[in-house]
């Protein structure tokens, strides 16, 4: 199938792909739908075969990366590490609401770095909401610097979110080139979330709270070395020119293999940990969104964004990202616009991935449409975020995308 | 007369010993202290913003509320030893924090709340947003406290304009010190 009717019928399948995926019906996953989709765009000839095994091929070592880095993050959690971290946030803060503050942004901003955005979400928020509660402090100013440094914070290297690791493959940088050029636009968002939640939540940070709770934090030593030496391994195989992959595969083995040996984790919690499902799903949305672009929305996008490495276009192409990211999800968003920009080098690519990252603050866990879709097509018992939430949002996204875009176009004059 | 104090992490003890003086010897006293159901719905929810990749914990984000009500039982207790009356009921309400506080209020003669917010820039916005839907929508009078240091009059800024007169406020210290400062506000 070409042409237009090729077209619509991959955007409905993107469109279904999409919906399933946000709303799971009876907890179906999300490769029940994504899957046979692709297959769908693949026999219709909708996605040429040729087209899509390049698409797959170059795909892999992404996906590969995502799977070491669920690995990596998951054993953390089961050998303590969180744990550990709760402990030593509560430790170090003494009782004192703006310190805990300074060492949540501390501690989260590192681990949305190294173990990705989904550790701060799934592992560390919880641990930092029962630090909070458990030193007898208000936990909302600490709860919300979580949520929002997964997404601020998760610029920084190719493995802190899934849509770096895709911007990572479009952008033709080395591991050790891309942080070294995301340093600056990371630190700029960090600063200023820091500024504004500090002010936002004032009320909030009062008094002191519990200080002597007599417990020490003891660090996990075997994951917090093999994690080290993972990120090391990141950066001196990009030196010498070999697929970071392999550091993130060697690393999440590593942590596997003593776990499994003294029976403290089953092959199938591991195989849980790596989520094929999700895998699947991630491939098959590229296959799709692939071919939604190859049937000329690709071109159509190309024409709409900017072109370009100035600071206006940057600055344009972000906005734009972060715009995107709220209407259909950072993942889609990102897929859809990489294509269009990564003739345009690595500062384009970066700026788009600035958009995608920090943009989904603006509409508390995602984008509004997943919330809209949430609350129209299932009961869905959970509360909608508070006006407080979209306001928090809305005073720390505009300057978040100005800072970072600015600070990666200085990057880009600097690292180059 | 039904008196009902509103406690928070950060204020509770100085909202206490303020209080203590101010409430009638006859008074029956209840302690009241509100999960933030909101956060821990942050807290527990956000993964499902992450478009599938890791499955949703059953439970989490009920086993936190549960952590916090512990929190605010151990919270009340510790309160109601260092008011130290005696038929002093503790509450614990769950949702929405400044609503649940009107709620509570309802067949109170008084409500007590500290004063909440940032207390280092006296003006309009130093109420704390709860502390300030509490304030408008109480349905019974309010007594507000500070928490911690009474301010003195020397804190407000000279108006504008001013100039004529002398703003200079006497030391502090010549100040007596008072155990509270009050802003009642009736409805009935």
């Amino acid at each position: 199938m070409s042409g237009a009717p090729g077209e619509v019928l991959a955007i409905v399948l993107l469109g279904a792909t999409l919906v399933v995926a946000v709303v799971r019906p009876w907890g179906l996953p999300e490769a029940v739908v994504s899957v046979p989709a692709a297959a769908l765009v693949l026999a219709l000839a909708i996605l040429p075969l040729h087209v899509a095994a390049e698409e797959a091929r170059s795909l892999g070592p992404t996906l590969g990366f995502l799977a070491a880095v669920l690995v990596l993050a998951g054993m953390a959690e089961r050998d303590g590490l969180f744990a550990a971290a709760g402990t030593w946030m509560a430790a170090a803060s003494r009782g004192r609401p703006v310190a805990l503050l300074a060492v949540v942004f501390l501690v989260g901003s590192a681990v949305t770095a190294v173990l990705s955005l989904d550790a701060t979400v799934v592992l560390l928020t919880p641990m930092v909401f029962v630090t909070a509660t458990q030193l007898r402090l208000r936990a909302r100013p600490h709860v919300y610097a979580c949520t929002h440094l997964a997404n601020s914070a998760s610029l920084l290297l190719p493995v802190s979110n899934l849509t770096n690791l895709l911007a990572y493959r479009a952008s033709g940088l080395s591991f050790a080139r891309f942080g070294a050029i995301m340093a600056l636009p990371w630190l700029a968002a960090i600063a200023v979330e820091w500024l504004v939640l500090r002010r936002f939540f004032a009320s909030d940070l009062v008094g002191r709270g519990v200080s002597d709770r007599g417990r020490r934090a003891v660090l996990p030593t075997y994951p917090v070395v093999v994690i080290g030496l993972t990120l090391l391994g990141f950066f001196v195989t990009s030196i010498v020119h070999i697929s970071p992959v392999f550091a993130a595969t060697a690393g999440a083995v590593a942590l596997v293999l003593p776990a499994v040996g003294s029976r403290k984790a089953s092959l199938k919690d591991v195989a849980v940990m790596v989520d094929v499902p999700f895998l699947a799903f991630v491939l098959a949305l590229g296959l799709i969104v692939a071919a939604v672009s190859y049937r000329g929305l690709g071109s159509a996008v190309e024409q709409l964004v900017p072109h370009g490495s100035s600071l206006w276009s940057l600055l344009a192409l972000a906005a734009l990202a972060a715009v995107l990211a709220n209407a259909i999800n950072n993942l889609p968003a990102v897929l859809l616009l990489l294509p269009a920009v990564a003739a345009g080098g690595a500062g384009p690519v970066l700026a788009v991935l600035i958009g995608v990252n920090t943009g989904p603050n603006l509409t508390y866990v995602g984008s509004l449409a997943t919330l809209l879709w949430r609350r129209t097509l299932r009961r869905h018992q959970a509360e909608p975020p508070t006006s407080e939430f979209l306001r928090l949002g809305a005073l720390t996204v505009p300057p978040v995308l100005l800072a970072s875009t600015v600070a990666l176009w200085l990057s880009l004059r600097v690292v180059g | 007369m039904q008196v009902i104090v509103w406690l928070a992490e950060g204020t509770w003890e100085g909202c206490v010993v303020a209080a203590a003086p101010l409430i009638p010897a006859d008074a029956r006293v209840s302690l009241l202290y509100v999960v933030a159901e909101d956060v821990s719905h942050a807290a527990g929810a956000a993964p499902e913003g992450l478009m599938g990749r890791w499955r949703p914990r059953p439970g989490l984000t009920e086993k936190m509320a549960a952590e916090a009500a512990a929190s605010g039982e151990a919270l009340l207790a510790a309160a109601a030893g260092l008011l130290g009356r005696a038929g002093v009921v503790q509450v614990i309400r769950r949702g929405r924090v400044e609503r649940e506080v009107v709620a509570a209020a309802e067949a109170a003669d008084l409500l007590v709340a500290a004063r909440d917010g940032d207390r280092s820039r006296l003006g309009p916005h130093s109420l704390g947003p709860a502390t300030r839907f509490v304030v408008d929508h109480a349905p019974c009078a309010v007594l507000l406290v500070w928490p911690d240091e009474v301010p003195g009059v020397g804190s407000i800024p000279p108006p504008p304009e001013g100039g004529r007169r002398d703003h200079s406020a006497p030391p502090r210290s010549q100040h007596p010190p008072r155990p509270a400062h009050g802003e009642a506000r009736g409805r009935r």
